[in-house]
């Protein structure tokens, strides 16, 4: 059997990026832990060997397990019984496997069961995981969850729920989703209120979409401010299964994902706790938790993509027709190389994101503990800033890609692939998801513009530009004319100083500086390794064009012309009678 | 319930999966040195039987025992990763070359040092040699009960433990008291995977012979963590007659070994009928399949 882990050799390749020792450093603190914990790294190669060994664990059961269960879970499917959620009868082996092997709250502190991992390892385990099965990969992944409680809990909060996702394998959901509040959370309307009498927090409403809603724990966003309607009136509250005050109503029936329970759920006077301060629960840590999730669907994403590129390559292979193999023919192998690259480019550029998320989050951590210096207060900020652009870019670019990857696997199949027969057909519908939870397309890019508006994106291509050797000159060269247009075009469209045309090329300036910084990653990649200069080479071609056609369009639009793409109402009725 | 000691007998074997051209030198013995090297396939269910019985019943231990060339301290260290107490090699140049026989003694000797237990098990046969003789040898000698092809064990109590056999055609559900040997069929349950922090726990576990090749920083490491160091017994330690063991204890001799082309495409089957496998053997004989 192959293992995930060993078959792409890629996750070896970005462990051993320069910025892993600065996240050990501070995650393991001069290693002082292995004289508490049996399990702790002695040293960086320690931890590294380490992180290997156990991403090799999770390769073994994404691809024995999750990816042997895939096909029956998306048959089965949960289902409700007794008001309560039962998952498919594989998708209970998949936890089960991961949670015997003390996979579940990988990045927690030892102190509370956890492996202390950074989030790089666990998005790589995020990425193989989705790759076997992009619906499970919600169902471990709210782990993510655990990690929102440790930032922001109480002690007495994180003593009492932590431990128990290592040691008891305890799931956990977000539940944030109202039937009037999707995209726009501030319009929650789950009522939380203080019961004097009982010294609690007393939930009751409904919510919709829920992922995973029958989950042990819970993070809900509720309304805890009477009279109000925005998100300062929101709070957030944990919420223990155990209590069985929420009843699970209905079950979604989707396109894809179908292993992940879509939960609508009816809270009935459910106590909980609230977490960190009352007003703060969508303005600080919702948006904490959001940020995590959305790295969490940019690993997913390029899990899937893989998956479709290997479907399609195994297809390709094998299927002959006019008396050759199919991949033999330009129409084909096109499709499949340029699959390779853009996973290639869209790997690098989630493990930059991760990265940097990492070394905020470590910093954060490390701020609990001592005074930072002024150099490292410094690179915080950085780092957070990065960060912060990066990740709905991660998220908004592989999403998409994802999809087209799919798309594009499935049209090699043909027929076929149409057909219930090959995995294809199961990884296209999942794909569809990707990039509308967590935040659509759109809103990443909403997210993602102020790394153009601030020059956050530009300052990063530089100093990529920097790192570039002369032997590269003809890539770098490349890059830098697509960083010229870029430059030149973000102006323009920012100092036209209209906020709705700033908004309707949002996407096409987030997307030219994606291009850019993953095509410059993909270079300096190869000045680690060899085996990247051909994905950078062609990923340039690639996108080079796509610049320009962005370029050209930005650059010949009227901002006049933006009313006639708005369509009145009547016009609608007209144009569809 | 009173908790268990089980013993769990392993073998390391040439992975016979992914044979190469050159995995048997001219003399007919194996090339070890051209084949990798896995934990016996029946050997992993057999852990995993005694890991659900040490889950189900609170206090147990599970000891690993292998005997093997120093590379066998693979097997302990896969215990440790799947959860198994502890581990303890049979190693010794003196033990080499033993057939089943001398194999059997050799492990009981080991056991012996290891007693008192409750309960042996160990696959019902290792893909090197496809014998199946050395998990009833050993009950034999130990003089206890034996239950072979084991599939499921389905109740313990005090005294005595229920077990499912898988057999060629069907099951059978038999009891025995305490202690007895039981081989375990490849048709019951997966061994679990590694576990996470046993690995990152375990993986400087050595042998004495291993550590003295070893750096310092590991040498250091286990002296602050006796735990790492693995037991690995010579022929001192098991008390074991030099006679009994290694090639001098093993009437197996292999005459000559051939390559087979194998053409027929059926099967035979017999009754169990003595007169139907006399004529089965005679026929055999006739081919010079055995003899």
């Amino acid at each position: 059997m192959d293992n995930f882990f060993k078959d792409t050799p890629d996750f070896k390749f970005h462990l051993e990026h320069p910025i892993v020792q600065k996240i050990i450093k501070l995650k393991e603190r001069n290693f002082e832990e292995s004289e508490q914990f049996d399990y702790a790294p002695l040293n960086h190669d320690d931890a590294i060997d380490s992180y290997e060994k156990i991403l090799e664990i999770v390769g073994g059961i994404c691809s024995e397990t999750i990816a042997a269960n895939a096909e029956s879970v998306d048959i089965e499917g949960p289902h409700i019984e007794n008001n309560e959620v039962v998952y498919a009868k594989g998708t209970t082996a998949n936890y089960k496997a991961l949670y015997e092997a003390g996979l579940i709250g990988m990045s927690l502190p030892r102190k509370y069961g956890g492996l202390n991992f950074p989030l790089l390892t666990y998005v790589m385990a995020a990425e193989m995981v989705s790759r076997a099965d992009a619906g499970f990969a919600n169902i471990w992944g709210l782990q993510d969850c655990a990690e929102t409680i440790c930032e922001f809990g109480s002690d007495e909060q994180k003593e009492k729920y932590l431990p128990r996702f290592n040691r008891d394998g305890v799931t956990a959901a977000m539940v944030l989703t109202e039937p009037d509040a999707g995209s726009d959370l501030q319009s929650v309307k789950l009522k939380a209120t203080y019961s004097e009498e009982k010294q609690i927090w007393i939930l009751n409403g409904v919510k919709r979409f829920i992922t995973n809603g029958d989950a042990d724990i819970s993070l809900v966003l509720a309304r805890s401010e009477e009279n109000t309607s925005d998100a300062r009136g929101l709070s957030m509250f944990i919420y223990d299964r155990n209590n069985h005050a929420v009843e699970v109503r209905h079950l979604e029936k989707k396109l894809g994902i179908k292993g992940s329970p879509t939960c609508e759920l009816v809270f009935k006077d459910a106590p909980a706790e609230l977490v960190g301060k009352q007003r703060f629960g969508l303005i600080k840590y919702v948006m904490a938790l959001m940020n995590s999730a959305r790295l969490g669907v940019g690993a997913q994403s390029v899990g899937i993509a893989d998956a479709a590129f290997r479907e399609a390559l195994k297809y390709a292979e094998d299927r002959a027709q006019f008396g050759k193999v199919i991949i033999k023919f330009p129409a084909v192998y096109e499709m499949i190389t340029n699959m390779k690259v853009r996973i290639d480019a869209l790997r690098s550029l989630l493990y930059e994101t991760t990265g940097f998320v990492d070394l905020s989050k470590a910093y954060g951590e490390a701020m609990k503990e001592r005074k930072l210096e002024k150099e490292e207060r410094l690179e915080m900020k950085a780092y957070e800033k990065l960060s912060n652009v990066f990740t709905p870019l991660i998220k908004l670019t592989a999403s998409e890609t994802c999809n087209t990857i799919a798309y594009d696997s499935l049209q090699i199949h043909g027929g076929t692939g149409f057909m219930k027969d090959f995995p294809i057909e199961r990884i296209y519908r999942d794909a569809r998801i990707t990039s509308i939870y967590e935040g659509t397309t759109q809103l990443q890019a909403i997210a993602a513009i102020k790394g153009v508006t601030t020059g956050v994106f530009l300052e990063q291509i530089r100093k990529y530009d920097s790192e570039v050797l002369e032997d590269n000159y003809l890539l770098k060269g490349k890059l830098q004319e697509m960083t010229l247009r870029y430059e030149e075009i973000s102006e323009k469209v920012i100092n036209l100083d209209s906020i709705e045309l700033l908004d309707f090329h949002t996407r096409r300036l987030v997307e030219m500086a994606g291009n850019i910084i993953m095509g410059y990653l993909l270079v300096l990649n190869s000045q680690r390794n060899e085996s990247f200069t051909k994905s950078a080479k062609l990923y340039v071609n690639l996108v080079v064009s796509e610049n320009i056609e962005k370029y050209n369009y930005m650059n010949n639009f009227e901002t006049e012309d933006l009313a006639l793409y708005k369509l009145e109402n009547s016009e609608v009725l007209e144009t569809t009678i | 319930m009173r908790p268990l000691k089980i013993v769990v007998l392993a073998k390391q074997v040439p992975d016979t999966r992914h044979v190469g051209p050159d995995a048997m030198k001219p003399d007919g013995t194996v090339n070890r040195g051209k084949l990798s090297t896995i934990f016996n396939p029946d050997d992993l269910h057999a852990m995993e039987l005694a890991l659900n019985i040490k889950d189900r019943v609170p206090g147990t231990t599970v000891t690993l025992l292998t005997m093997g060339p120093p590379k066998a301290a693979d097997i302990i260290r896969e215990g440790y990763y799947r959860g198994v107490d502890n581990g303890v090699m049979i190693s010794d140049r003196r033990f080499g070359g033993a057939d089943t026989l001398a194999t059997s003694y050799t492990l009981v000797k080991g056991i012996q040092k290891l007693a008192p237990f409750d309960l042996i098990l160990g696959g019902r046969q290792a893909i090197d040699g496809d014998t199946a003789q050395v998990g009833p040898q050993c009950a034999n000698k130990l003089k206890i009960p034996q239950v072979t092809y084991v599939e499921e064990i389905l109740e313990i109590s005090e005294n005595e433990i229920i077990a499912k056999r898988r057999l060629e055609k069907g099951v059978e559900t038999v009891s025995s008291p305490f202690p007895c040997l039981m081989t375990v069929h490849g048709s019951s349950p997966v061994c679990r995977s590694r576990h996470a922090k046993n690995v990152m726990k375990y993986k400087y576990a050595r042998t004495a012979t291993e550590l003295r090749s070893a750096d310092e920083m590991l040498k250091s490491l286990h002296e602050k963590r006796p735990y790492l160091t693995i037991p690995e017994w010579k022929v001192e330690d098991i008390e074991a007659n030099i006679e009994k063991i290694g090639l001098a204890g093993s009437p197996t001799k292999v005459k000559s070994v051939e390559n087979i082309i194998l053409t027929a495409n059926e099967a035979k089957f017999l009754n169990e009928s003595d007169a139907d496998i006399e004529l089965m053997i005679k026929e055999l004989i006739e081919h010079h399949t055995i003899g």
